[in-house]
């Protein structure tokens, strides 16, 4: 195309034309004040009144607060499991699988995951509410993507309870017993899905930790679980943080950890249970590459890195972080970001016009801005969009960085939040080498028309899943995991059975 | 005009960007999950209401079916003051001379369909002389239609030049480029017809005939909104947009615009560089604004069909 002739061009995206305020309503939502923890089919209260060590100041007696992030108000308190509590736990599930999980004909186990699945989707909208105000992301995203694929989830899997023969041909398939299960707060009720389900499908019973910032729809499911008349014990959801999830891990009742979170707690799970017999899976960081080419369709690129790193404010292990622009089209590609970031809302969750939500928490919030200052430190130039922020909450502007080196530490290091840094390479073998070149491997992205050069890329990419002319596709159907750092063990699809069997 | 495309680097249309299906029929769809709620609902179909091209293209039209037409295009609801006229009455070249009469200076502009329209197959003569007859009537406004049978055999260069003598037949008429992109077959072909059509000195860029279906998708109208813009940021200058055919109802003219205010902006959000082609789309929207101020929806029999 025509060289631009003048690069002062400007599109104004501020438009007189407004979207009003469209909020999507709270009172569909039922929040207790209070939440027990979810063991043995109960709600109980947590054994000890004095709060162990949660690391802030929001204790009270044995409970602990979770907020809204969005304005900072308090949602409501759950409970603070102690080391006494998860031994209560690990037990009811322990009795439950032997007494009667294990021994359960799988097409009746089955039944009972069908009907999680079913009363999830009559409830959708609720849990969406709900994920939305516990961990400030867009309801569009919980409505459309997190709260569908969970039940999707557990429809798929409860597929598979009768059919484990079929899975593993010549094989003889049986439970691995009690699994232990921690997930973060980036996905709280999908990641609940993606551990829960093919636990059960497969005989297995479960003690679940949700993460201390976004508790609230894990509960939400114990409700639907103890309504659904799952036997006793089959899945005993408890509350807490770091001291919880190491109480679980060291547990001698366990017998397999399905790990969701940070690469540090992984190796820390990882040096806990050698030595021992436990199963695990860790699904940990990344640092995603997300390559355009030349001859990519660079609109779609354009949109599909915008989803690929800006997706859930960018609190996603799998997200394009990683820019890479062939150097042809650098120029246009960077101008087609800055002209899309502009037209992102940034706002309340609940609004559902809102492209981006709020930080989970203060905490992570302070992460994001400590490596958008290293990236200005380390010299690279930033770009945020215009956009104004509102002024209570935890909000961060879509952020881009060019003159990025692979040596720059927001290059090299998992942000967790919207921010993109952007590359430039020249050939497929640079850009191969230069996406490999990190210490994760979990996902990239491929960006061009032509056929053979999809097949090169996605076969010398170090990473679990490679998508091609797209991002952030999931589909229960398809396994997911990664490579190096970004730990071991596939979840989803037919490869998400092997982690809660043992073959014989 | 002369001097301006001198100017301008001419792009080898064999090159024009590739458009990913999958990618443009989900950003298609993200528009239509923007909520448009309240005052800024009642805005977006107001502005829709004066961005319209009333439209009768009709074998059987009259003079009296077109002065009615043109009678309603300034009086959309009469019972309803304040309301914005239709940006302009879209007829065939014999019907030019009685719209304009009938509009006067009702700032309603007379749009002329021409080139042989819907199937553009006459020689090139005759073309020009359909689309000098309608700028001699009064036209404010030309819409021809792309020989969309040479474009598909690959003959760019007559596509082109045929495009740079109907602007030329034009005048001071500003000229519209029908794609006709429901016989283009794929979404590259439609990029590569719009960056034709533009750089061949089209004013506008326009879906469809209304003649053929599928007519105006979102995903057709998302691909030429983007060729609009490279071909701004390339060559500083803008075009128009009009979709066309299909679009009767107010939630997808409001997706249109949600559209139009995502990719391109400010600058083209009015009817000098945005319209739709439509008929039935009038009613609809005179519905909705009546029910946005009433809280009440009325039949359809309280609004008038011309």
């Amino acid at each position: 195309m025509a060289k631009a002739k003048n690069n002062t061009l400007k599109l104004k995206f501020d438009t007189s034309w407004q979207y009003a305020p469209a909020p999507e309503s709270k009172s569909i939502a039922s929040i207790k004040p209070r939440y027990e923890l979810f063991i043995n089919g109960e709600f109980v209260k947590p054994s000890s009144k004095k709060s162990a060590r949660l690391n802030d100041d929001s204790r009270s007696g044995g409970y602990f607060d979770t907020i809204n992030p969005a304005n900072e108000e308090k949602l409501s308190e759950v409970a603070h499991a102690n080391a006494a509590d998860v031994d209560k736990a690990v037990k009811a599930a322990r009795a439950a699988y032997d007494k009667v999980w294990s021994k359960m004909p799988a097409k009746e186990r089955a039944k009972y995951i069908y009907r999680i699945a079913r009363m999830m989707q009559e409830r959708a909208r609720e849990f969406a509410v709900i994920e939305t105000l516990d961990g400030g992301k867009p309801i569009r995203e919980s409505r459309d993507f997190d709260v569908p694929t969970a039940a999707n989830h557990f429809f798929y899997y409860a597929g598979w309870a009768d059919k484990l023969e079929y899975a593993f041909p010549n094989r003889t398939v049986a439970p691995v017993g009690v699994a232990g299960q921690i997930i973060p707060w980036n996905f709280p009720l999908l990641m609940a899905a993606w551990k829960i389900a093919p636990a059960l499908a497969t005989g297995n019973t479960v003690v679940l930790k949700p993460a201390e910032t976004t508790p609230l729809t894990a509960l939400k499911l114990a409700e639907i679980i103890q309504e659904a008349d799952l036997p006793p014990g089959v899945v005993n959801i408890i509350t807490g943080a770091g001291a919880t999830g190491a109480a679980i891990v060291n547990h001698p009742g366990i017998d397999k950890i399905a790990f969701t979170g940070s690469t540090d707690v992984g190796k820390i799970i990882q040096r806990a249970i050698a030595g021992t017999n436990k199963k695990a899976t860790l699904e940990l960081g990344g640092k995603a590459a997300n390559i355009i080419f030349e001859d990519a369709p660079l609109d779609q690129a354009v949109e599909g890195v915008i989803n690929g790193i800006f997706f859930n404010q960018g609190h996603v292990c799998c997200a394009g972080s990683r820019l890479y622009v062939q150097e042809s089209v650098y120029k246009t590609v960077l101008r087609k970001l800055k002209d899309r970031i502009e037209t992102l809302i940034v706002g309340d969750p609940l609004d559902k016009n809102t492209d981006i939500g709020a930080i989970n928490s203060k905490q992570q919030l302070e992460t994001i801005h400590n490596y958008i200052k290293i990236g200005q430190q380390e010299g690279a130039e930033m770009y945020q969009s215009s956009c104004a922020l509102p002024g209570k909450g935890y909000f961060c502007r879509p952020t881009l960085f060019t003159n990025v080196a692979q040596s720059s530490r927001i290059a090299q290091e998992e942000i967790f939040g919207p921010v993109l840094t952007i590359q430039t390479f020249r050939t497929e073998d640079e850009v191969i080498e230069k996406a490999n070149n990190t210490s994760y491997g979990l996902s990239a992205g491929v960006w061009t028309d032509k056929g053979s050069k999809i097949f090169n890329m996605t076969t010398k990419m170090r990473a679990g899943v490679v998508w091609a002319n797209t991002y952030n596709k999931f589909d229960p159907t398809s396994p997911f995991g990664g490579y190096k750092e970004s730990g071991y063990g596939r979840e989803g699809g037919l490869h998400g059975l092997l982690a809660y069997v043992n073959l014989v | 005009m002369i001097a301006e495309k001198t100017k301008m680097i001419i792009p080898d249309f064999r090159l024009s960007p590739g458009v990913d299906q999958v990618g443009v029929e989900e950003r298609a769809a993200r528009v239509t999950r923007r909520s448009i709620k309240k005052e800024s609902k009642l805005n977006g179909l107001l502005l829709a209401l004066n961005m319209i091209d009333l439209t009768t293209l009709e074998g059987k039209d009259t003079d009296g079916k077109v002065k009615q037409l043109c009678y309603k295009a300034q009086h959309l609801h009469d019972a309803y003051p304040g309301l914005p006229t239709v940006a302009a009455i879209c007829v065939y070249p014999s019907m030019v001379k009685v719209a304009k009469q009938a509009l006067g200076n009702s700032g309603v502009k007379v749009a002329s369909v021409a080139t042989a329209f819907p199937s553009g197959q006459a020689p090139r003569d005759v073309k020009i002389r359909d689309t000098k007859y309608a700028v001699a009537n009064g036209a404010d406004e030309v819409d021809m239609v792309l020989s969309r049978g040479k474009f598909l055999m690959g003959e760019y260069n007559y596509v082109f030049d045929e495009i740079a003598a109907i602007k030329e037949a034009c005048g001071d008429a500003r000229l519209k480029v029908i794609l006709e992109t429901g016989e283009l077959g794929s979404y590259d072909k439609v990029r590569r017809a719009s960056d034709i059509a533009m750089y061949a000195g089209a004013d506008f860029i326009k879906t469809s005939t209304g003649k053929i279906s599928p007519a105006a998708t979102l995903p057709v109208t998302l691909v030429m909104l983007e060729a609009i813009r490279d071909f701004y940021y390339a060559t500083g200058k803008m075009i128009a947009m009009k979709p066309a055919g299909g679009i009767s109802k107010s939630k997808l003219a409001l997706h249109y615009l949600v559209m139009l205010k995502e990719v391109l902006g400010e600058a083209w959000m009015n009817n000098e560089w945005f319209r739709f082609g439509a008929s039935s789309l009038a009613n609809d929207l005179l519905m909705q604004i009546v029910k946005e101020k009433t809280g009440l929806y009325q039949s359809k029999d309280y609004f008038s069909i011309d």
